[in-house]
């Protein structure tokens, strides 16, 4: 006999090991990304917010969401879907998502624009406020290139993206 | 009328094809845009641009992407096969986006014209916000729900391209000669952007997205102060000076960049990738 509230427990911690395949500290869950999930008889269906349209990441976010729940004991067929509605804002990172941001050296996103769109970002190495940014853009669509004043490491940081833009 | 799905768009044709038609518009521009701002990978001014340039190309591209998928949706192909497999008449976007960077080749003697991409990307961009902002109340909310995606990025899009036209206009003569003649030839061309085509009319009638000459009006505002604080006379007309691409009229450069762009799709249009 197969208990479903066992299936369900072990659906979210399979889903938590999937792990942002740039940032490693970082699962999909605690980027915000999972909207939606539906168990019946063992038929699984995902719904996933892309984070940035253009990121080559998400086809691997798909893959080894099917791969890593196809492993839980009861679930014969998964279905990942990305949807739009309603869009991703990295406000929707978790606490525990901002943490693994900083453990990996990328200063999360800042919780509060300036009304002038300005936005200011805490060194992840040593916490200092005393940054600058050198360019919005960076190795990836989701992050910036900044500078730290105080412990001179440059860094990254995960750009704001919020519907106030 | 609000039309929630695309379920419900198959049951109205004529809406249908109004909203596939204003979707080929905007995938298709995206697409070609992000092509020759690709082509300048390794190239551009310094690395900080090349590193900016590339993510905006990147983002850019996957806006084309959910465009293409919302005309998948309602049957219009599969994605690939819309986005490479097209001929060029059967192209919509504005003929000023598939207009090479300048003489030569990314690959063999580039002489790619800064001036002119820092003007065509930031006329586009700003226009494109214009008609994303309009697409945010459209009556088709499948494209509404993208708009709102799309805004988000193209915020950080919009900034990138005032900085660079406003301190190339501010910097020497020579580099203020070169922009003022790239503006020149970006205006020629860039009626063909802000163009709904042959039934923008109807669009805007079934608030898909407001009328061109709301859009214009709107991006007029945007762009009146700008060229005021950099002490420039407003352009007086915008043209369409190789062609209507809204209408399929097209330049063999397109021809050209299709070719090159899809040549890997070619080689086995049925292969997953």
């Amino acid at each position: 006999m197969v208990i479903w509230e066992k299936v369900r427990t072990d659906i979210e911690a399979a889903l938590s090991t999937v792990k942002d395949p740039e940032i490693s500290s970082v699962s999909i869950v605690d980027l915000g990304m999972v909207e939606d999930v539906q168990e019946e008889n063992g038929e699984v269906a995902v719904k996933l917010l892309p984070t940035f349209m253009g990121c080559p990441a998400l086809d691997i976010i798909q893959k080894n969401v099917e791969e890593a729940l196809l492993q839980v004991d009861g679930v014969d067929e998964v279905k990942v879907s990305f949807i739009h509605h309603p869009p991703w804002t990295s406000e929707r990172i978790t606490e525990k998502g901002r943490q693994g941001l900083k453990e990996f050296g990328i200063a999360p996103p800042p919780k509060k624009l300036e009304q002038t769109g300005e936005w200011k970002v805490d060194c992840p190495y040593c916490g200092s406020p005393y940054t600058t940014m050198e360019n919005i853009f960076g190795p990836t669509a989701c992050r910036s290139i900044l500078y730290c004043s105080s412990c001179k490491n440059p860094f990254e940081a995960m750009k704001p993206v919020s519907t106030m833009l | 009328m609000m039309i929630q799905n695309s379920q419900e768009l198959k049951e109205h044709e004529e809406m249908r094809s109004l909203v596939a038609e204003l979707l080929y518009q905007l995938a298709d521009d995206d697409f070609l845009i992000a092509y020759r701002g690709s082509e300048w990978l390794g190239l551009a001014p310094h690395i900080e641009e090349d590193v900016a340039f590339s993510s905006i190309n990147q983002d850019t591209m996957g806006h084309a992407v959910m465009y293409y998928q919302l005309l998948e949706e309602i049957g219009e192909g599969k994605v690939d096969d819309l986005a490479h497999g097209r001929p060029s008449h059967y192209r919509k976007n504005a003929v000023l986006l598939e207009l090479p960077n300048g003489p030569g080749h990314y690959r063999k003697e580039p002489e790619f014209d800064w001036a002119f991409t820092v003007v065509r990307h930031y006329f586009y961009t700003q226009a494109k916000k214009v008609k994303v902002d309009s697409l945010k109340d459209s009556s088709y909310k499948p494209l509404a729900n993208v708009a709102v995606k799309i805004n988000m990025e193209l915020y950080y899009h919009l900034m990138h391209w005032k900085t660079w036209f406003h301190q190339l206009l501010s910097s020497n003569d020579e580099a203020r000669r070169r922009m003022m003649a790239a503006i020149e030839k970006v205006c020629a061309d860039f009626g063909g952007v802000l163009s709904l085509g042959p039934n923008g009319e109807q669009m805007a009638q079934h608030g898909l997205i407001e009328g061109e000459e709301m859009l214009m009006r709107r991006w007029t505002h945007e762009m009146e102060s700008v060229f005021e604080s950099l002490n420039l006379s407003f352009p007086e007309s915008f043209g369409m000076k190789h062609g209507d691409g809204r209408k399929g009229e097209h330049t063999d450069h397109l021809v050209e960049a299709t070719a090159t762009l899809s040549e890997v799709y070619r080689i086995d249009p049925a292969a997953a990738w």
